[in-house]
């Protein structure tokens, strides 16, 4: 059934990674197969952070195979090879997994379609994320511990979006875990709760206007949507109404960008959505718990009605 | 047994238009000695006293633990419990089939009074999906939101939420009333049975959809008609009790029931009678 939570605060940071985390962890129960978070984090705004995978971590009914670190040594050095061939430059590098990295790149090209496409030829590569100030980090199990194993306690930001996934529609993997980045465009990302029901008819659609999948699973088709109408001039707003009538299915979805956090439910309103907003904080979960480990006193919560559509900016 | 002819004469309820028709089957009929005890007493139930109150802090308890503390009170003669610290947990106050005064001070998740058969419940907070799911009898009132599924299923009683409610709500239900003081989404009333649903303010799409029967009161806007789902006339009967049930409620004492809509089942998706399956083997 998976379980959604997100939050932005409204002119201020906080530790957002640590609010995201409680927030996640208490919809455990809605799925810990794996679990994501869409962090955006105080930068200045300079360079690019790139989060990347050079291998799997492999679960139940995954398509993908487990493979030697030295499979992904091999990657990582094409990758930098790459980078070096584009004109990249590697500010820092960490190497938090043998499979998970991060980057911090100086690279001045504003198209990151040519740059994505490039790094992610490399079989078994793909990009979590590439931003200013977001950075995708998923993995398998529950909130605590991937927060655990990425260090992102501390992470100061203004917005997050993360994911609890129960997998229903593909394997058990990273690539089919949320968040999905909005490719090619830098910061975005989204989460969803539910099902699309139309998802081959838009996958070939899309990829016939050049848009990119990783995964089989349907909840990136909203991501690689929302970046197709984004990309023919619409605004994220915009994207997401359309999105209504475009995406067929029950879904609660979120979405996010340097500056701004949105939610869209489905028509039938067949997924759950609970939201807090007050003029320094907007918090919302598939369920108030989550929203009661950031705020455990009595606070007006509501449920956004059918085929609503809310933005709101840090 | 009571005599199934007997049911065959217009009630006050069907004269208001609040349903039609002509309960024969027989889920009607009572099966009880009366000079049988054990008839009379009702698993679960404990005799409490009204005055006697106490306070109960879930705040580190599991919802089972919280029930379950909330029996042992009832069985100790407590009829007034008042729950601190609910911090949005589901399933709290399931399963109360007795007289009982229970106020929850903060908010329940999901599955909040599900299945209940007479308490009195003052919830000041919100509740998430499906509050109240098979009430019975008794009241409960919400002080601020509701999630989608309010009152899925209810049989009897009185369901209030003076706030908004989400979708869906009254969904599949077979009595009782529920009033929304605020706004409702969509396919509220869907595929409803009988009972009443009242919404002082406006309600989302497909409202009434595929209900068979029931009424549907709207004070505000409407989104769009369900499939089968049509205005009646408002009665000057309709208006009476709109008016009565409102003041019970305390909620929209001063509103002006004269120009609601009402929503019943046009009837055309009817292809069931009231037979239960023994007697259609009869009847052929």
């Amino acid at each position: 059934m998976c379980g959604i939570a997100g939050l932005i605060h409204r002119g201020k940071s906080s530790k957002v990674g640590h609010e995201l985390q409680g927030m996640l962890q208490a919809l455990k129960h809605r799925g810990e197969d794996s679990t994501g978070y869409a962090l955006y984090g105080d930068t200045d705004g300079k360079n690019f952070i790139m989060r990347f995978k050079v291998g799997e971590n492999v679960g139940e009914g995954s398509t993908s195979v487990a493979e030697d670190v030295s499979v992904y040594d091999e990657r990582k050095k094409i990758v930098d090879g790459y980078l070096n061939e584009m004109g990249a430059k590697i500010i820092k590098e960490e190497r938090i997994l043998p499979y998970s990295l991060r980057y911090e790149i100086e690279y001045n090209k504003k198209d990151l379609l040519e740059f994505s496409q490039k790094i992610e030829s490399i079989p078994g590569v793909e990009i979590l994320s590439m931003g200013k100030s977001l950075e995708v980090i998923k993995d398998l199990g529950n909130a605590k511990m991937v927060c655990d194993r990425y260090n992102l306690d501390k992470l100061v930001g203004t917005h997050a979006i993360g994911h609890a996934r129960m997998a229903t529609e593909s394997g058990v993997d990273i690539k089919s875990a949320h968040p999905f980045w909005g490719y090619p465009f830098s910061d975005v990302s989204v989460v969803h709760n539910g099902q699309l029901t139309n998802y081959w008819n838009n996958r070939r659609a899309l990829e016939n206007k050049g848009m990119r999948f990783m995964s089989e699973c349907d909840s990136e088709l909203i991501a690689v949507y929302l970046a197709e109408k984004m990309r023919d001039g619409a605004s994220l707003e915009e994207g997401m109404k359309e999105s209504l009538t475009g995406l067929d299915g029950v879904f609660t979805y979120f979405v996010a960008t340097k500056d701004s956090l949105g939610m869209a439910k489905d028509t039938m309103a067949a997924k759950p959505l609970v939201l807090y907003e007050s003029d320094d904080l907007v918090a919302m979960g598939s369920e108030e718990i989550a929203i009661r480990s950031i705020l455990p006193q009595e606070i007006d919560t509501y449920d956004p009605f059918d085929g609503e559509v809310k933005v709101w900016q840090i | 047994m009571a005599n199934i002819k007997s049911v065959s004469k217009k009630t006050k309820a069907q004269a208001m238009g609040m349903h039609t028709e002509v309960l024969t089957g027989r889920t009607q009929q009572k099966f009880f000695n009366p000079d049988e005890a054990e008839n009379f007493y009702y698993f679960g139930t404990h005799d409490v006293d009204f005055n006697k109150r106490t306070d109960l802090d879930v705040k580190d308890m599991t919802a089972a633990e919280a029930n379950k503390e909330i029996d042992n009170l009832m069985g100790q003669g407590y009829g007034t419990i008042v729950i601190k610290n609910p911090q949005g947990k589901h399933s709290l106050g399931v399963g109360i089939l007795n007289k009982l005064n229970l106020i929850f001070e903060g908010s329940l998740g999901y599955f909040g009074m599900g299945s209940c058969d007479g308490p009195i419940v003052r919830i000041n907070g919100r509740v998430g999906w499906s509050c109240a799911e098979n009430l019975m009898a008794g009241k409960v009132v919400i002080e601020k939101n509701a999630g989608s599924c309010f009152g899925a299923a209810i049989r009897g009683g009185d369901l209030i939420c003076k706030g908004s409610v989400g979708a869906r709500t009254g969904i599949d239900m077979k009595g009782g009333t529920i009033i929304i003081g605020g706004d409702a989404g969509a396919f509220t009333g869907f595929m409803m049975q009988r009972g009443r649903i009242i919404i002082l303010g406006d309600v989302g799409i497909n409202l009434g959809d595929s209900m068979y029967d029931g009424t549907i009161f709207v004070g505000g806007e409407i989104g769009s008609y369900g499939s089968d789902a049509v205005d009646a006339e408002l009665t000057k009967s309709d208006q009476d009790w709109l008016k009565r049930k409102l003041k019970v409620a305390e909620i929209g004492e001063n509103f002006d029931v004269s120009k609601m809509k009402k929503i019943v089942a046009g009837k055309k998706l009817w292809n069931y009678d009231n037979l239960e399956p023994t007697e259609k083997k009869g009847a052929i």
